[in-house]
């Protein structure tokens, strides 16, 4: 761990948050679940000036002096899960998102950092945006940030940024994502100057040309609609286009948010190959599929689109096997008025930091899918893909930790959102596994509000 | 007086009216066939409501046949059409309708170049919504005068067997017309050139082949309208192949087989002029139908208490 | 069991019948009338009038059907709209004597939404009306100009009209409220 520029080494140096008081936290009697440490059973973890000083047997550790003490015996202890590609809207989209409420989102979702990703406006294409944005971060982000800037000048496709300047200024890698590289020739200039200033190259798969005006998936639901569809072909040749030219440049790619079962094959030939590649997959693919654009409701549009079920089934034996290696959830906030409008017409995008892990949780675990140690694993699995530490719960580790409460469910969006949007497409679904306490780099970021009934005594 | 549940109080898809539902209105729409031919062609089932019609695409053809249908039920029409309106200066759909509120609208008829408008509406309004048309989904008020034609002509629509040639991608009188005659016991056959015929198409229920052999077994031919821009965008390489592989005429047309046709005819190209002209063809009837169709349509929503209606 | 009272039997309806049909003869003495009977009960005793006037006259008189399903001025407030029955008046309306049948004659509305079902066809010279019972309880100044039996009743009561054509029977009955005929 590289000590950070704020000298407290408590998060990767691409990261920016506010600084905070780390003062002494108790964790009783907590079910540990830490699949890296092999953890999996109850605890008392104690966290002192940042990071995890003991771990002893639940009720062992005395409470400090001068501390908290947050009782969590009935509920899970996780690692805190890690996001690598989330829509902050910041800059130039603030009414829907900015650092603070999507960093404070994140926290409610057990999440301790999140990449973001540089479609705004302006486009992060250029090493003074990055440093304004690095300087908002480090005044508002309740979690640690790490930026993604752009590949091409204004996500337009034709002209590389200043790529080591970007990583010079903090960059963790670059991404067009809202747009492909369509242009092979432009993807493989970048590939080659990877070689010279490092940093993962994101991509978000799509061919415009079968892509065209679709705006769900095609298959019999986009029949029966009579709305353009999108070709599960659309991303699949993309992610096998784009692994060869990885595989023939020796360069380092990562597939975001693949959708299709055609895709899964794509990746698994290419890693059959040795290509460098790494993918992530969405909450709302592993759990839904095209059915729901039935009701016609623009909370069921997004981009990649829900595909079928096989394809949905695909996505979840590729994430448990590993040939996805990460959860990420696309988070994209949108105002109201971007989505109260026929289907055709509304934004793509649905909000998920707050969710994420509950729907997993819910519609995979609990239905026996996936089991909880790879979930986790994969949560938090989505930083060390560009490079940074993954959250341990060990002596020493900074504390990057979530409380989950698996047996309290809650009806999403009931109690409005923290996210500054509400387009979420769990909207008024009852899940269960709600986060209770959130620790990143060290200091509290999220603590559930809890009523108390007068007289009881509080959780 | 035995009571029967009322309709809707919405129609926005096929799919809202079961068998039942659908014989009602083809029932209610040949009383009001016989209004319109009386010498005053009016009664005054809806004196007093207002009926609002929102039409986002130009149409003549079926604005105006919702115009009279309501002016023959008496009600009082308001016409809003996008050009020239605030709806041309960027006024959202969902102001529109809360503006449209100050009427007091009993129904709002809404066409649109979007699917799921109408449904859209219905939320945001207490007036009944009729679908007149949204994007590529529906038309049911379509594929409802197409079966009233057709049960005119032929009786029962039980084991018919239909053709629809030609542009079925696109098209919402394809689909309304897919879903409704198979309710009414048809069998249903879409035929078009393989790029304009949706993939798992089947799994609405009926064939699809990319050619008009076997199109001789058809009881009745319903063709689409082929439009010009499917050339631009490489649906098909031109008007001269299409017509070459799907055009319905004289060859393909055998005596005893019904011809129908949305509206308008492109005479040439997915009809030749000979088909068009011929006894067979029901195209004018079609037309006449439209108007008693949506008196029915009309009627049925509206003819009932709109509270108990909409609690229903 | 039904607590209803008969006030007209098989016999009397046919007698009464009779009755009204010299009379529609006596006070048209130019002849020129027409039928047109309500749907459904009216239509049916329409029918039989038509038959009885044709044997008086040694002629035949023009015979129609209207339903007033769409001139009813409550349509607003029903909780359902009405069944409907098919119009059919296939004479030409203008310059003629129409007289309206209709089963039971009560609040007078559907006697006026007849009227102006009719008038929806042509300018008839004058409109007459015949009842088969008159339970009274106008709500509006209408008066029929044949009555078969006048029947006082009070609005909590019913007054049945049967015909063979459609109930098996001929009868008029009058009894409590609970007693219900399918229309």
């Amino acid at each position: 761990m590289i000590a950070g520029e704020d000298g407290t080494g408590l998060h990767d140096r691409r990261l920016f948050s506010r600084e905070r008081a780390a003062g002494e936290l108790l964790v009783r009697a907590a079910h540990v679940l830490d699949p890296r440490e092999g953890l999996d059973g109850a605890h008392d973890v104690l966290i002192r000036a940042g990071r995890i000083a003991e771990l002893g047997a639940p009720g062992s550790l005395p409470a400090p002096a001068d501390g908290e003490v947050f009782d969590a015996s009935g509920r899970f202890l996780f690692p805190a899960f890690v996001d690598p590609h989330v829509h902050l809207r910041t800059p130039g989209q603030e009414h829907e998102e900015d650092i603070d409420s999507g960093t404070a989102a994140a926290a409610a979702g057990g999440f301790c950092a999140v990449i973001a990703m540089p479609n705004t406006d302006p486009v992060v294409d250029d090493p003074s945006v990055l440093a304004a944005l690095v300087a908002t971060a480090r005044r508002q982000a309740r979690v640690p940030v790490g930026f993604l800037a752009s590949i091409t000048r204004g996500l337009e496709g034709r002209e590389l940024t200043e790529m080591a300047a970007l990583r010079a200024a903090g960059a963790l890698g670059f991404t067009d994502d809202g747009r492909p590289v369509a242009s092979a020739g432009v993807l493989r200039k970048a590939l080659q100057y990877q070689r010279l200033c490092g940093g993962v190259i994101a991509l978000h798969e799509e061919d415009p040309e079968l892509f065209r005006d679709g705006v769900m998936h095609e298959g019999r639901v986009s029949a029966r609609l009579g709305m353009a569809g999108i070709p599960s072909v659309s991303e699949s040749t993309m992610v096998a286009r784009d692994s060869a030219l990885a595989r023939y440049e020796g360069a380092r790619v990562h597939f975001q948010h693949l959708s299709a079962a055609e895709s899964v094959e794509a990746l698994e030939q290419a890693r059959r190959q040795g290509a460098r590649v790494s993918a992530e997959v969405t909450p709302h693919h592993l759990t839904l599929t095209d059915d729901l654009v039935r009701t016609l409701d623009s909370r069921f549009k997004m981009n990649p689109p829900l595909r079928a079920e096989s394809d949905r089934q695909a996505l979840v034996e590729a994430l448990r096997r590993g040939t996805i290696d990460c959860v990420a959830t696309d988070h994209a906030p949108h105002a109201r008025h971007e989505k109260e409008v026929p289907f055709e017409e509304a934004a793509m995008g649905t909000i998920g930091l707050e969710t994420a892990f509950a729907a997993l949780y819910t519609e995979l675990v609990m239905s026996g899918q996936l089991d909880l140690p790879t979930v986790v694993e994969r949560m938090t699995a989505g930083g060390e893909l560009y490079g940074l530490a993954a959250p341990r719960v060990a002596v020493g580790e900074p504390a990057n930790l979530t409380v989950v409460d698996l047996e309290a469910s809650f009806e999403v969006g009931a109690g409005g959102y923290v996210s500054r949007s509400a387009n979420c497409c769990f909207h008024g679904r009852r899940l269960h596994g709600r986060v209770a306490l959130t620790v990143a780099a060290g200091s509290v970021a999220h603590r559930e509000r809890v009523l108390v009934e007068a007289g009881a005594a509080p959780r | 007086m035995s009571q029967r549940r009322p309709l809707g109080p919405h129609l926005i898809s096929i799919d809202d009216l079961d068998r039942a539902g659908i014989e009602r209105i083809l029932d209610r729409a040949e009383s009001f066939a016989e209004v319109s031919g009386r010498e005053i062609k009016k009664v005054p089932a809806l004196r007093g409501r207002t009926v609002v019609n929102l039409f986002y695409e130009s149409s003549t053809r079926t604005s105006s046949s919702f115009e009279l249908a309501a002016k023959r039920l008496s009600a009082d029409v308001v016409n809003i059409r996008s050009q020239g309106s605030s709806v041309d200066k960027g006024e959202s759909l969902k102001d529109t309708v809360h503006t449209l509120s100050a009427y007091d609208p009993a129904a709002i008829v809404i066409r649109s170049p979007h699917a799921g408008a109408a449904q859209l509406v219905a939320g945001w309004t207490p007036a009944s919504v009729i679908n007149a048309g949204d994007g590529k989904h529906e038309h049911p008020t379509q594929a409802l005068l197409d079966a009233f034609t057709l049960r005119r002509a032929v009786g029962r629509l039980d084991g018919l067997n239909v053709w629809i040639v030609g542009d079925v991608l696109h098209s919402r009188v394809a689909r309304s017309n897919i879903l409704a005659l198979q309710r009414m016991g048809a069998r249903v056959t879409v035929c078009g050139p393989p790029t304009l015929l949706p993939r798992e198409i089947e799994a609405l229920g009926c064939q699809a082949t990319p050619t008009l052999d076997g199109v001789q077994e058809a009881d009745v031919v319903y063709v689409l309208r082929m439009q010009r821009e499917r050339m631009r965008d490489a649906f098909v390489p031109s008007l001269r192949e299409y017509a070459a592989c799907y055009q319905i005429d004289a060859r393909h047309l055998r005596p005893g087989q019904l011809l129908m046709h949305p509206g308008p005819v492109n005479r040439g190209v997915e009809l030749s002029a000979e088909a068009i002209d011929s006894p067979q063809a029901l195209i004018g009837a079609q037309v006449k139908a439209g108007v008693a169709v949506r008196m029915a349509v009309l009627y049925e929503l509206l003819a009932g208490s709109p509270v108990l209606a909409v609690a229903a | 069991m039904e607590a209803a009272t008969v006030v007209l039997d098989h016999d009397d309806m046919r007698r009464t019948m009779v009755r009204i049909a010299h009379e529609i003869v006596e006070k048209n003495p130019e002849g020129a009338v027409a039928l047109v009977g309500i749907h459904r009960r009216g239509a049916v005793l329409a029918q039989r009038l038509h038959a009885l006037v044709g044997e008086l006259l040694d002629t035949e008189v023009p015979l129609g059907f209207v339903d007033i399903a769409f001139y009813r001025d409550d349509l607003a407030t029903r909780p359902a709209a009405p069944v409907v029955h098919a119009t059919q008046l296939d004479f030409p309306v203008g310059g003629r004597t129409i007289v309206i049948v209709d089963d039971v004659l009560y609040t007078g509305r559907t006697v006026r939404a007849a009227i102006d079902a009719i008038f929806d066809y042509g300018r008839p010279a004058r409109v007459q009306l015949a009842t088969l019972v008159d339970r009274g309880h106008r709500e509006l100044p209408i008066r029929p100009d044949y009555v078969g039996k006048n029947l006082p009743t009070s609005q909590e009561q019913r007054v049945n009209v049967r015909v063979k054509e459609i109930d098996a029977r001929d009868e008029v009955t009058i009894g409590p409220a609970s007693e219900r005929a399918a229309a």
